[in-house]
């Protein structure tokens, strides 16, 4: 066996020198429910593994005139137990929570959901509808972009070897703003998914839909964005009609494969009802606002 | 690479070891400190077998590398019971009947601990969404959610 480094650096500086020394054979440490099967099944072999953890922004939530910040490794559970960002986005604080069980829940990361960039990643449709940005740290120092910009393919992420996301930027939400992820699986708990729908939507103060984002995972090798989805409910009370046409435009944005989860069909069709269903539990959220 | 030196707290006591950069914390207390009372099941986090608590949340041991255990609190089975009784959760596995083989006992154990540690009255469902990362092959659920709800009420003092 090869040796391997591990280093725990304590601010965000040293984690991206550690990552330039390794010379692209390093790998970023989270929660490790990802890295460390990788690791067990030799699906990977890094060089040096770089512990995040001991960087208090990447475990930290916080709160600033309305926009929430959340460290890269927060965990599941964390965000679960933080009352504000549970109560102003309970959308992105169920998608995290499907993931897994309990003990993943004590571990597993939105950072590292993101950047493990499977296409069935319950927290990013979530994080998508709802305008979240990532805070990217590289050695030109610190860009933001959006959470849909990262992931690039199964397994492949935008960003360089010597970057990592150090957290995401959860904007203020709109007056009457809510949002919501739903998924199917066959059982009821601790399964991937075979569909997962998150919308996030803002309504005039008349109940008319005055901005709307709709994103899909599992239909695709990436997690997509359903615009023509959004277009249908804005400027609607979200109606049948409107439902109707969302659910049409996120059979369409799907690309699914046949695999052992659901076949195409039942993935298109099932992309329909769950982004209907969503759209109703935001919509029910925002009305509440 | 030189192994990694670690300076960690388990079930109260101060330890320290070294270890490599990829040993799991599992690897580390069985092979290591001698804890064979966490199982390997799966390897994979599946199985909740290798369950521990560590800083409060309960994780699988197998997905956590013992270099990250510097300076946390690391709870194991070993740490459940006092001295001189059982915790009342090891005592109503007893009382229940709530395992055969036993493998996966250590991990349901540590799990329902964590749970009321935090919840002194949990529902039903409660008990068994947080057990669903803990798999038993041999008996069915029934008695082992039962255990946990009457060492709830035990603790309350019901």
């Amino acid at each position: 066996m090869t040796s391997v480094d591990y280093v725990a650096p304590t601010d965000v500086e040293a984690a991206v020198a550690a990552l330039g020394a390794s010379k692209g054979n390093a790998y970023i440490l989270a929660g490790g429910t990802d890295l460390l099967v990788q690791l067990r099944t030799g699906r990977v072999h890094p060089g040096t593994i770089v512990d995040i953890k001991r960087i208090s922004e990447t475990r930290t939530i916080s709160e600033k005139d309305g926009a929430y910040t959340i460290g890269a490794a927060v965990t599941g559970a964390e965000m679960s137990a933080h009352k504000g960002l549970s109560q102003t986005w309970p959308g992105i604080v169920e998608a995290m929570d499907l993931i897994g069980s309990q003990q993943i829940q004590g571990r597993a990361s939105p950072g590292g959901n993101l950047c493990n960039a499977s296409p069935a990643a319950d927290c990013v449709p979530a994080l998508i509808a709802a305008g979240v940005s990532c805070t990217i740290a590289g050695p030109g120092g610190r860009r933001t972009v959006p959470v849909e910009d990262v992931v690039t393919g199964p397994g492949q992420t935008s960003l360089d070897a010597n970057e990592f996301i150090v957290s995401f930027e959860v904007p203020k939400p709109a007056p009457r703003t809510g949002d919501a992820y739903l998924r199917l699986i066959p059982r009821t708990e601790m399964d991937i998914a075979v569909v997962g729908a998150g919308v996030c939507l803002s309504l005039a103060e008349d109940g008319t839909c005055q901005a709307a984002k709709v994103a899909l995972g599992a239909v695709a090798p990436t997690q997509v964005v359903v615009a023509a989805g959004a277009d249908a409910l804005i400027g609607s009370k979200i109606d049948d009609v409107a439902l109707e046409k969302l659910g049409q435009a996120a059979k369409a944005a799907c690309s699914p494969i046949d695999d052992k989860r659901g076949t195409i069909e039942y993935r298109e069709k099932v992309a329909a009802v769950l982004a209907k269903r969503a759209a109703l539990k935001a919509l029910e959220r925002a009305k509440a606002r | 690479m030189s192994k990694i030196h670690v300076t960690t707290s388990v079930n109260g006591e101060e330890v320290e070891y070294l270890c490599e950069a990829q040993q799991t914390m599992l690897d580390v207390l069985r092979d290591e400190l001698g804890l064979t009372g966490t199982k390997e099941g799966c390897s994979t986090g599946d199985c909740g077998a290798c369950s521990v608590i560590v800083d409060g949340d309960v994780v699988c041991s197998c997905l956590m590398l013992g270099a990250e255990a510097e300076g946390r609190n690391v709870e194991t089975i070993e740490g459940l019971a006092a001295p001189d009784h059982l915790h009342p959760v090891q005592k109503q596995f007893l009382e229940h009947a709530a395992l055969q083989c036993g493998f996966c006992t250590p991990g349901f154990l540590v799990a329902a601990k964590a749970l009321l540690d935090r919840n002194q009255n949990p529902t039903e469902t409660e008990i068994r969404y947080w057990l669903a990362g803990n798999l038993c092959r041999c008996t069915g659920y029934d008695k082992i959610v039962r255990a946990v709800q009457d060492a709830a009420a035990e603790m309350r003092g019901a």
